[in-house]
């Protein structure tokens, strides 16, 4: 099957084609809020890191800029800097001029200071968005893409509607020989036995025991029990008990089968089909690593209604019960609560997610997208110094 | 799966169901197939849980035919399972810290 996309020059396959102003430290947010201002056909996002990390730590943060710097959503990316941040900048310019984008990087100190990053920023990123036009979208296999599956603000319906439905485009997509993510380590708490009997190999069985081991570990480290934010309180009124029943209804979003592949957060695939990344239940932390992992597109199921987005992926909102949908129909791009209602069957709504997906690869604004949501969080591994 | 009705058993093995619409009190639930015969004791709001059976305190409880917890005291059937009578068993910190302090000698 063949969608409409952005052959990128590193072989890679884009849904957008952004400018993106990428903030490297939380020093410059407000620059790059200016320059976006200037010119609103540019994203942004506001960052909180960047800075006094260290170890693992600084090398996951930095994971996450060298996804969204590459990413095939991505055709320039202004990198912005204050100029003293603990990375190797021009190195990341490269990185993404590799990748065969428009690349710059501005650091304030460089240039006298914040009208002076303005004024830069602005003039290039507008020719960006000019020069952007000529790109146009070719046809390109459906393979070639990568879908991240999220579920946030869980009710007792995302088991029985919006993940299955969910899981139903995940086997789709991969019997097109394409690439799903299933997610959210905490939220596999009680379900991973499951999921290793579906691994491909018994080193990715192992792999998928030993992630859920680690965060159940280091939660009772904390020595608390998880039940005071997993589930969450939007979940428990919604109906859901315990982790190891909303685990059992998260899963489904993987469909049904095997697990190729176990990846750490915001590393990118190898694999085809069915891969696991190690991410916390953190909606915008997980989204955000994701997307750095090169996901293209998002499908976010959620019962409570949460609005959340990316800022360079289309993320469809699935609301896995006509109350939500209708309450939240100004962010909801889907109703799986059809099934609730006994008005479909998983499958059929699967097939119509699936071509709702098709539709979004093509171009089709989603409703996060149209609103500008455009959250980031990078999940932290260490202390700030 | 069950769809297209009030409420829905997800695994023959389940010992619960989920409420597909905020059910009354006195409702009965009837599957002749699950060999489900039975009144609601309590009101359930949507997307709650209710017995489908009589489950003894400390009894795991199924749903999805996979244990989601263990049953804090006698639950009927037709009652409401949720926080108050149902704990997880997983990721309990609060249980590993009561077993360290007992190895210490604290507790």
């Amino acid at each position: 099957m063949q969608i409409l996309g952005y052959r990128r020059r590193d072989g890679r396959v884009g849904v957008r084609n952004h400018v993106l102003v990428l903030p490297v430290s939380y020093e410059v947010n407000a620059i790059a809020e200016h320059i976006t201002r200037a010119v609103p056909e540019a994203v942004t996002f506001r960052n909180q890191h960047g800075l006094n990390q260290s170890g693992a730590d600084l090398v996951q943060t930095r994971r996450v800029y060298e996804g969204f710097a590459t990413h095939p959503n991505v055709y320039a990316v202004l990198l912005l800097a204050w100029g003293n941040e603990p990375h190797d900048l021009k190195g990341l310019v490269e990185q993404a001029r590799r990748a065969g984008k428009q690349a710059e990087l501005i650091a304030l100190e460089t240039v006298g200071g914040v009208r002076g990053a303005v004024r830069e920023g602005v003039r290039i990123v507008r020719r960006w968005t000019e020069e952007r036009a000529a790109v146009e979208r070719v046809e390109v296999p459906l393979s070639s893409v990568i879908l991240g599956t999220e579920c946030g603000g869980s009710d007792a319906c995302s088991g029985i509607s919006g993940n299955p439905t969910v899981g139903v485009v995940s086997d789709l997509l991969v019997e097109q020989g394409g690439t799903s993510i299933l997610a959210e380590t905490t939220e596999l708490i009680g379900a991973e036995h499951l999921l290793a009997d579906r691994a491909a190999t018994p080193e990715v069985g192992q792999r998928i025991l030993h992630i859920v081991r680690r965060v159940e570990e280091n939660a009772m480290k904390m020595g608390v029990d998880i039940r005071g934010a997993q589930p969450s309180p939007g979940n428990m009124d919604g109906g859901i008990t315990t982790i190891e029943e909303k685990s059992l209804g998260c899963i489904y979003k993987g469909g049904t089968t095997p697990i190729r592949e176990v990846v750490e957060y915001a590393e990118r695939p190898t694999e085809k089909g069915l891969v696991i990344m190690d991410t916390p239940g953190h909606d915008i932390e997980q989204i955000t690593g994701m997307v750095a992992g090169g996901a293209q597109v998002v499908i976010f199921t959620t019962g409570r209604g949460t609005p959340t987005g990316s800022p360079i992926a289309p993320c469809i909102k699935v609301a896995t019960n006509s109350f939500t949908f209708r309450n939240m129909r100004d962010n909801m791009d889907f109703n799986a609560g059809d099934i609730i209602d006994g008005q479909a069957t998983v499958e059929q709504m699967g097939m119509r997610l699936f071509a709702l997906m098709l539709e979004v690869l093509n171009g089709k604004q989603t409703k996060a997208e149209r609103l500008g949501h455009r959250e980031f969080g990078i999940y932290r591994v260490g202390q700030s110094l | 799966m069950r769809t297209g009705k009030r409420w829905i058993v997800q695994n023959r093995l389940d010992d619960v169901a989920t409420a597909l619409a905020p059910l009354p009190a006195g409702e009965p639930i009837l599957d002749v197939d699950l060999g489900v015969e039975l009144r609601l004791l309590q009101d359930i709001p949507f997307g709650h849980k209710f017995s489908l059976r009589e489950i003894a305190a400390g009894e795991k409880v199924h749903k999805y035919g996979q244990v989601i917890g263990r049953a804090t005291k006698p639950i009927r059937a037709g009652e409401h399972v949720h926080v108050h009578n149902l704990e997880s068993l997983r990721g309990r910190g609060d249980l590993q810290r009561f077993a360290d302090g007992v190895r210490e000698g604290k507790a």
